[in-house]
Order: structure tokens, then sequence, then C-alpha cells
């Protein structure tokens, strides 16, 4: 483990570390953060990872994908965002070793689980695994076990190791008080996303007082527990889940980017499927469209090969798949108009034949995003037996679940949460050079359903 | 036109009224694992596989009143009734969306406890495991369940024949 460690490039100007027995590093290395502001590295495990090349990949992705289109410093990526989690992750640790003794081995464990909890991700992988029905959970834990460096850092400390963590990742490792630190209603991953966007995007929602919140946390069997007397800090995490939601995860802007970038890899499957001779071949797609991706594969994908392709297609000859590249790589987005499902139904079907009528491929045009295509979510207190939710510790020992105790919880768990939208080119409808008259039925039929 | 909300209309078309959250998010992950075309997203939670995508679009289809959501107090908690409400049905019949008819192996599911098909579906999440490590998996993850060696045979049991009526359209 150490010789490698000795070659590695140092962050931040601080010198490289030298061996010692006991698996520290001689001096901390520190990344500096705008959100957490210093994170601590005194593990040599946790180093290593640092630099394996599958953990290095990271910084090839952006952490909200297509966001940067609607907020212009969304740039930041999943490798900020991981060391972000396991910064939080060690101060959780640091606060509950107050409380109790933890194992060395459980320690890290947690660590490098939080630190790879999101390993598995590829470039905007919200749409890709929609499209090619694709899960970077599984991944993520491909990754971890099979043949690659992260796997072999995590062997030397343990034959084990590399199966704890990928258990912990997965939700099923048995110590559900550690799974739940990294997954939960809240959790440090939560946690640093939701300041780490609010961050990059540069809204001034979103913000809470995490040390507070990792103050009042106390261990219980299942899962951490929040003293009541920090209940207040617990209301601010929820409202700033809530806010970030609606005004970054859930802008439409975004989610007309998410739309073209879906239908151009839907029609580049279509293409290929029909033996389409692409003027570049799109070599990194292939196995992805027939359903045989490998674990090299997949680690060849970045954002950086996916725009590549982007930017080329723009000049293919296929005018769906052109003109769907165009827009994305110069946001020029669909626009949209709110839709009731089931008022739309009644005039979809005229829809459709307008839209081919004036040479539109409705499959690709005309398209509804419904809340539920998204994977951010609220925080709900649910059913029996449902997800677990937040509970207070109350001062005689008695847990309850937090929007018993908080009207403002309470207040937002209730509300209405969904809703659709349906996109279209306008640009298009716009120009009435050709068929005005049905682009004219077009556009009053969408924009009338707005009511 | 909203695909994955047809599925799910006919799915509860030939379920009929399914009681719980806890059943119906479960009974979705097991079509899904017997390659019915269910492709919303699964997490392993404390009571199994969940998924937050199923459960926001129920609530979509609640609220566009494609389903009719019943809340009834149980003691200590709040249980949820399921079932296809005719504007649902007439959205199924516009979209034209075809769904595989397996109306017998649904009902039967429907048939089975929560707590069973939360078994099930555990059992399937683990399949690649050999039945020894999914049985340890069973008892760590699932303690206070109580599950025994039995129920455990009984949920491989089920997931054989489930299989084998998909296999021969006994369905």
């Amino acid at each position: 483990m150490t010789k490698k460690l000795t070659e590695q490039k140092s962050e931040e100007g601080v010198t490289p570390a030298m061996e010692r027995q006991d698996g520290k590093l001689e001096e901390e290395k520190v990344f500096k953060d705008p959100v957490h502001r210093y994170i601590h590295v005194r593990d040599e495990l946790i180093w290593e990872l640092i630099g394996t090349k599958e953990f290095q990949r990271l910084r090839r992705i952006r952490q909200l994908g297509t966001t940067f289109l609607t907020f212009h410093g969304a740039e930041h990526t999943r490798f900020n965002h991981s060391l972000g989690v396991y910064e939080v992750m060690r101060r959780m640790v640091e606060n509950l070793e107050k409380k109790g003794a933890w194992d060395e081995e459980e320690r890290l464990v947690c660590l490098a689980s939080a630190l790879l909890h999101d390993v598995g991700h590829g470039p905007f992988s919200h749409s890709f695994e929609k499209v090619f029905h694709m899960d970077h959970e599984k991944w993520t834990r491909e990754i971890i076990l099979g043949d690659t460096e992260i796997n072999q850092v995590l062997r030397q400390m343990s034959p084990d190791v590399p199966e704890k963590v990928a258990d912990v990742i997965a939700k099923t490792y048995d110590n559900k008080l550690l799974v739940s630190l990294i997954s939960s209603q809240i959790d440090a991953d939560r946690m640093d996303y939701l300041l780490r966007d609010a961050f990059y995007t540069g809204v001034s929602y979103g913000q809470f007082d995490m040390e507070r919140i990792l103050r009042v946390m106390r261990p219980e069997e299942d899962q951490a527990v929040f003293k009541h007397s920090g209940m207040h800090a617990v209301e601010d995490y929820i409202m700033s889940r809530y806010q970030m939601y609606w005004q970054v995860y859930f802008h439409p802007v975004t989610r007309s980017a998410e739309v073209i970038l879906s239908k151009i890899l839907h029609r580049a499957r279509e293409l290929l499927a029909e033996n389409y001779p692409f003027k570049i071949t799109p070599i990194h797609f292939k196995s992805m469209f027939n359903g045989e991706v490998t674990l090299k594969d997949y680690l060849k994908l970045d954002e950086s090969i996916i725009l590549y392709y982007f930017q080329a297609w723009e000049e293919e000859d296929d005018p769906i798949l052109s003109d769907l590249c165009q827009r994305f790589m110069n946001r020029r987005l669909f626009k949209y108009v709110e839709c009731n499902p089931s008022k739309q139904m009644l005039i979809w079907p005229e829809l459709q034949q307008l839209f081919k009528k004036i040479g539109l491929n409705p499959d690709y045009y005309l398209v509804i995003d419904s809340s539920s295509d998204l994977p951010y979510d609220f925080y709900r207190p649910g059913e029996k037996d449902e997800r677990l939710p937040i509970h207070l510790l109350m001062p005689d020992g008695r847990l309850r679940e937090l929007s018993r105790e908080s009207d403002v919880v309470e207040a937002i768990s209730g509300k209405k949460r969904t809703d659709h939208k349906l996109y279209f080119p306008e640009d298009f409808l716009s120009d009435q050079t050709t068929f005005a008259k049905e682009k004219q039925k077009i556009l009053s039929l969408l924009t009338n359903q707005e009511g | 036109m909203l695909n994955e909300h047809a599925k799910l209309l006919a799915f509860f078309k030939q379920t009929g009224e399914i009681v719980g959250r806890k059943k119906l998010q479960k009974m979705i992950y097991i079509a899904k694992k017997i390659d019915l075309p269910f492709h919303e997203k699964y997490q392993f939670h404390m009571f199994g596989p969940y998924s937050e995508e199923l459960t926001l679009r129920m609530e979509e289809m609640s609220q566009l009143d494609f389903i009719s959501e019943v809340k009834e107090k149980k003691a200590g908690y709040q249980q949820y009734r399921y079932e296809l409400a005719d504007k649902g049905e007439e959205f199924l019949g516009m979209t034209g969306y075809e769904f595989p008819e397996v109306t017998r192996v649904l009902q039967e599911m429907n048939g089975q406890s929560a707590k069973f098909l939360e078994l099930v579906s555990t059992v399937l999440y683990f399949e690649e495991l050999s039945k020894e490590d999914v049985t340890n998996k069973v008892f760590k993850l699932k303690a206070k369940q109580n599950y025994t060696e039995e129920d455990i045979d009984e949920a491989y049991a089920y997931i054989a024949r489930l299989r084998e009526s998909m296999n021969e359209g006994e369905v």
C-alpha cells in the first residue's frame, strides 16, 4: 500500500506521506473545499482510494448533469461531492466516537463507503439509466468487487473489506446504524449535496446548520436519531430539501435539457439498430445499445466522450439526431406548458396527427415529463413499514417521528408534490412560413390547456 | 404517453384492490423480477426493496384521480387501499397500452401477506447469492420479522412456481 502512496501526487502542495505501521499518514492531507472549508485525510486507505483511476474518473462527471445549462455555476463534479460526503462522515464518526467506542475496521469501512458511494455513476447518469435501463448502484458494486484499482486498495486492508464496503453502499450491511449514516432520510450524502448544490448553483436558499445537526445526533440500534433540542436545525434541513427540490432539482429548463438528452440517446440507439451509416462510428455506445456493457467499457464513459459524440452528431445527415444535438450543444431547448394528463389525453391523438402533418416526429418532439421521472424526493413520514422516517429523541427517552413534533415539517409533508410538463419545439412552431394553419392549431391546443 | 403510468393502471386492472403500500411496493418489485415490463428504480431499504419512484408515481396517479387511494386508521399507523378508478380506466383505454395478460399470477400474489411478499422480494433481491448466503442475509437483515427456514423454503418454492407459470404461459 505504501509504495504507491509515496508515489502519489500531493494535493494543494502538501508533501508526500511517509509509511506508518498503523495505516495513518505521517502528515495529514487537506483538500481546500468551498463548502466544508477543509477536507481532512489522515488514513492511508482513504488517500490511496482517492488516487485510484476509477475515483479520479469522477472529476469528469458533473454532479448535477444538465443543471449547468440553467445555473451556469453548477459545474461541480461527483469527485467534489464524494470528497464532501467523506468529510461529513468523518465528522459524524468523530462525534459519535465520543458517545461510544467504534471498531477501527468498522470506522474505515464507513469512511471508505462514504467516499465511494457514487463511484458507479456514469455521465448524465439519470438519462442514461432511464434510456438503457441501467443502474449505477450495480456499477458501484462491480467497481468495488471487480478487477479495479479500488478493489486492490481495499483488499490490501483485508480480503473481506470490498464486500463490506459494497454492502454498506447497497444498504444490505448488517450494521444498520452505519448504513443509515450514508443513506437515510438525513445522511452524509444528502447533507453534502444540498449544501454543495446550493453553493455552486448560487441560490440563496438550501442552507442549514450542519454542525448543529451533527452535535445533536445520537446513535440508536437501527439509525441515528436527533435530540429534541436540535429539532429546529433538522427543520432547516428539511426546508432546504424542499426549497432545493422546487428551485433547482425540479427546474423546468433543466428538465427540458434532460428531455432532449434522453431523446438524443433514443435516436442514436434507433439509428444504430437500423445500421445507419454514422460518419464517426459510435464505438463507445455500441455495447450499451446492445445491452452488453463490460466494466471496462463502462469506465471509459465520461462527459467529455459523450459531448464529443454530440458535437459530431450535429453534422449527421439524420435530421432528428442532428437537430437534437444542436439544441443540446447550443442550448436551444424545448419550451413547455403545464399539462394535466387527464385533459391532455383528449387532445393527444389530434396533436400527434398535426405534428406528423408538419413533418415533426411526435415521439421526439412532443414529450411529457412527470415529477416521478426525477431522481430527487421530499421528506415523507410514510406508512408503517415503508421507509424509515427521521426520529427525534425526546427528553423522556422516547422516539417521535419528526412531523409529529414539528408544525413546519408537518405543513410541507402534506403538500401536493407532483406535476407534469409537456415539452415541444416552440421555435419550429413559431416559424409559420410553412404549414401556418396547422402550427397555429398546435399552438392553440398547447396554450389553451394551461388554463 | 405516460407509458410507465399506463403499465401501473393495467397492473391494477388485473390485480383488483391492493391493501397497503408495502404490499404494492413488493408486488411491483416481484413483477419486475419475473420480467413484467416495469422499470421503476428500486433500492434496498429497512423493509426490503423499495422504490421512491413508484411512491411518487402512485401519488401522481392518485392526484389525477386515475387511482383511488383510501386512507384507513389502524392501531398506531395509517393504511392505504388502492384501486383502479374510472378515470384511470378511461386513460388506459386512450393510451392503447397492452400489458401482458397475467391476471391469475397477479391475483394469487395479491392474496399473499405483505410479510411473505417482503420475504419473497428480499430473496429475489439477493438471488445471485447461494441459498445459504440468502438465508444468512434474511436472518441478519430481517431479524425482527422472525422468518424461519421453512418460510424461506416457501419463498423459494413460490418464486419457482411464479417463473414456471410465466414460462408456460399459464397466467
